[in-house]
């Protein structure tokens, strides 16, 4: 069909990004895994360890309790943030200074800085004088820092007020570029509410949900600052994520070999799910076997678009 | 079945500073098949959304059986509408796409599965009801999306969006026909969008001739043909359109650049006109009438067009295949009295002209 006979001297183009990326990803990574194989004490003591460190990982206790508290946390957070932020999106008004008005108060929790947000819950929650901790405490005993269900709720809560907006402007957007006959088409047919949403308005926004679920799945599960600041993963540890955790062995520790096979580890999961999980909500746009009709070319032409996402979701895992 | 009725109806996308719909005041009556014809942007769509609800307009009131039905939301009008480009639903099979209207409406199962066979048979689709329809050719698309407007059976009526556009046209003929013969069997009202006119002339009872947010005519393919009342149909309908000359009028005489045209039936005609003739009613004629120049003649078999020129301005008579001229010589041609028309300022018919008198220039 394409008998022009292609020329791959356009990947030279590439190169100046591949050098950059080298410097700002691969070299650091592979100090890290020259970390998490070898035994460092000191410039010229260093001893070839292999795998052993990735085993201390996969075998700490703390360590598994911090997995699978992060995936419970990140889950949770999906089951709530993805529907909420469906639920504004569609609330949203759809033209004039309303829509505006709506779209910036949307986006204001997402400018904040995280510390200014741990710092701000960390103040609201109080007992003595934060607002909500206040409030709250009118109802029933709240202390975050002795409580670990408090302190679960309020780092659930707190990332939900943080984050939803980010999956209410994804959706929002998604919703805005649906067009205007489908809706009609749906009102001549009949559909209730409930069937333009299922049959409508989801179909389209399956891209753009799949972004949000990545997005918020992983910063969820890198979550660091905020619980940082607001509860210090505490108590005990019931709210350590597994980025506090990594902090900790780090830094605090100074266990620097086992801090690098958990860094490559956490990275790779990150990697690996996200991947899966974008081949499987993908799976049924790929070309099949059907012969290639101009509309089918149309529709391979939009699924450029979830890989420019992907190539932006990798910048964004760093 | 309904008769519908637009009172004052007029519609402004953008709160009153233009119109993409001027006020409108007809009947659509119950059973008939109408086909609305104009160019693109003229509000042929505008105007089938205010009928199914789909849009609300900013003037006017729309009634069916009588029932102020302004308010009343899409659903509850009962009017099936069958978009210009074709809306489907991705996630369903063509054959739930299908079922779609009538499920909602909660029509027993067994009844949805005849009338969908039904409808796939009516359009050639039996064979595809089980895809996805993002597979299907967009031609075919378009098809499922006009399945999904014929699919019901109780509606008052079903507004046709130029449901063929895409369509080959082969199969854009089989399908026009078939949608004419299922006009006939159920005897719903029927509009039909198009900016063909044959398709429009072939397909309706009564043809409504659109032009820059306005009715400009309606009528039976015949009138809109014979006497075109207003300019725009003059020149839309017919291939080639309408010869038009500007004229002054003079106690209804007719002059352009001082030299006499013809003479209105209506008396008192004075100022400036258009005068109009379609090439159909140019007729040779040997010393009476005009004299023109013959620039080109073409051939097309049945018929020739002969392209004239006067003076400063260009004429294109049809004539038998017969007819026999000389490029570059000079001829005649006169006009029927009953076919030629002057038009005024606002572009509407006022009279017929009649040649002026034997011989004249
Ligand atoms: N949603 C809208 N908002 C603003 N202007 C609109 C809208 N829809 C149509 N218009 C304008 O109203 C006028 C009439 O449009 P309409 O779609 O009714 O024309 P149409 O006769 O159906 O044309 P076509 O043959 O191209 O479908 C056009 O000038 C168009 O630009
Ligand atoms: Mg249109």
């Amino acid at each position: 069909m394409d008998s022009k006979k292609k020329n791959n001297k356009a990947w030279f183009l590439v190169l100046p990004v591949v050098f950059v990326v080298a410097f700002t990803a691969i070299i650091p990574l592979m100090a890290v895994a020259n970390y998490s194989l070898q035994d460092i004490q000191g410039a010229s003591n260093r001893l070839f360890v292999g795998l052993d460190f990735f085993k201390r990982v996969a075998t700490d206790p703390n360590i598994q309790d911090a997995f699978v508290r992060n995936l419970n946390l990140s889950i949770q957070i999906l089951f709530i943030q993805i529907p909420l932020g469906i639920f504004l999106a569609r609330l949203m008004p759809r033209s004039g200074w309303k829509a505006s008005a709506a779209l910036v108060v949307m986006a204001i929790p997402l400018i904040i800085p995280w510390n200014v947000v741990g710092t701000t819950w960390r103040i609201f929650t109080r007992g003595d004088i934060g607002l909500g901790g206040v409030l709250v405490n009118q109802f029933f005993d709240y202390n975050l820092s002795e409580d670990t269900t408090d302190a679960w709720v309020t780092i659930l809560v707190m990332d939900t007020w943080h984050w939803t907006p980010l999956v209410t402007l994804l959706v929002y957007a998604g919703l805005r570029s649906i067009p205007q006959a489908y809706y009609q088409a749906a009102a001549i047919d009949g559909a209730s509410p409930m069937a333009v949403f299922r049959f409508v308005e989801l179909p389209k926004l399956k891209r753009v949900l799949m972004i949000a679920l990545l997005l918020r799945f992983m910063d969820s599960f890198m979550m660091y600052t905020e619980p940082f600041v607001v509860t210090g993963g505490g108590p005990g540890s019931s709210t350590q994520t597994l980025s506090i955790l990594l902090t900790t062995i780090a830094i605090g520790q100074f266990d620097l070999g086992v801090a690098g096979a958990f860094s490559l580890m956490y990275f790779l999961f990150i990697q690996i799910f996200s991947f899966i999980f974008f081949t499987v909500l993908t799976l049924d746009e790929r070309p099949g076997a059907t012969k290639v009709t101009p509309k089918d070319k149309k529709a391979a032409k939009q699924e450029k678009q979830p890989n420019k996402v992907s190539s932006k979701l990798k910048k964004v895992q760093k | 079945m309904a008769e519908i009725r637009l009172e004052g109806v007029a519609h402004s996308y953008d709160g009153g500073k233009t119109y993409a719909l001027n006020p409108i005041t007809m009947t659509w009556k119950d059973g008939k098949a109408y086909a609305l014809l104009g160019p693109s942007g003229c509000g042929k769509t505008t105007l089938l959304n205010i009928i199914s609800g789909l849009l609300k307009p900013s003037e006017g009131k729309v009634f069916i059986d009588g029932k102020d039905v302004t308010d009343v939301i899409t659903d509850d009008r009962n009017i099936a509408q069958v978009f210009q480009f074709p809306v489907l639903y991705d996630t369903m099979s063509v054959r739930k796409n299908l079922e779609f209207p009538l499920k909602n409406r909660k029509v027993p199962r067994a009844k949805i599965a005849e009338r969908v066979n039904e409808i796939a048979a009516l359009l050639g689709i039996e064979a595809d009801l089980d895809r996805r329809p993002s597979k299907l050719r967009s031609d075919l698309q378009q098809i499922v999306s006009l399945g999904r407007g014929l699919v019901r059976e109780d509606v008052s009526a079903i507004l046709f969006d130029e449901p063929l556009t895409v369509i080959d046209q082969n199969f854009k003929w089989t399908l026009r026909n078939r949608l004419k013969r299922l006009h006939l069997a159920t005897g719903v009202t029927v509009v039909y969008v198009t900016h063909d006119q044959t398709e429009a002339l072939t397909f309706a009872d009564e043809v409504l001739v659109m032009n820059e947010g306005s009715l400009v005519q309606a009528g039976t393919s015949e009138s809109l043909f014979l006497e075109p009342k207003h300019e725009f149909v003059g020149y839309f309908i017919g291939s080639p359109g309408m010869n038009f000359l500007d004229v002054e009028a003079n106690s209804s005489v007719l002059t352009h650049n001082g030299k006499p045209i013809g003479k209105a039936a209506k008396a008192g005609l004075n100022g400036r006109h258009r005068f109009g003739v379609r090439p159909e009613f140019l007729i040779p004629s040997n010393k009476s009438g005009l004299e023109f120049k013959v620039d080109r003649i073409e051939d097309r078999g049945v018929f020739k067009l002969i392209h004239l020129s006067k003076d400063d301005f260009q004429f294109i008579a049809k004539t038998e295949e017969d007819y026999e001229a000389k490029v570059g010589g000079k001829v005649n041609f006169s006009f029927d009295p009953k076919r030629a028309f002057v038009y005024d300022i606002n572009q509407r018919a006022v009279s017929t002209v009649s040649p002026s008198g034997q011989g004249g220039n």
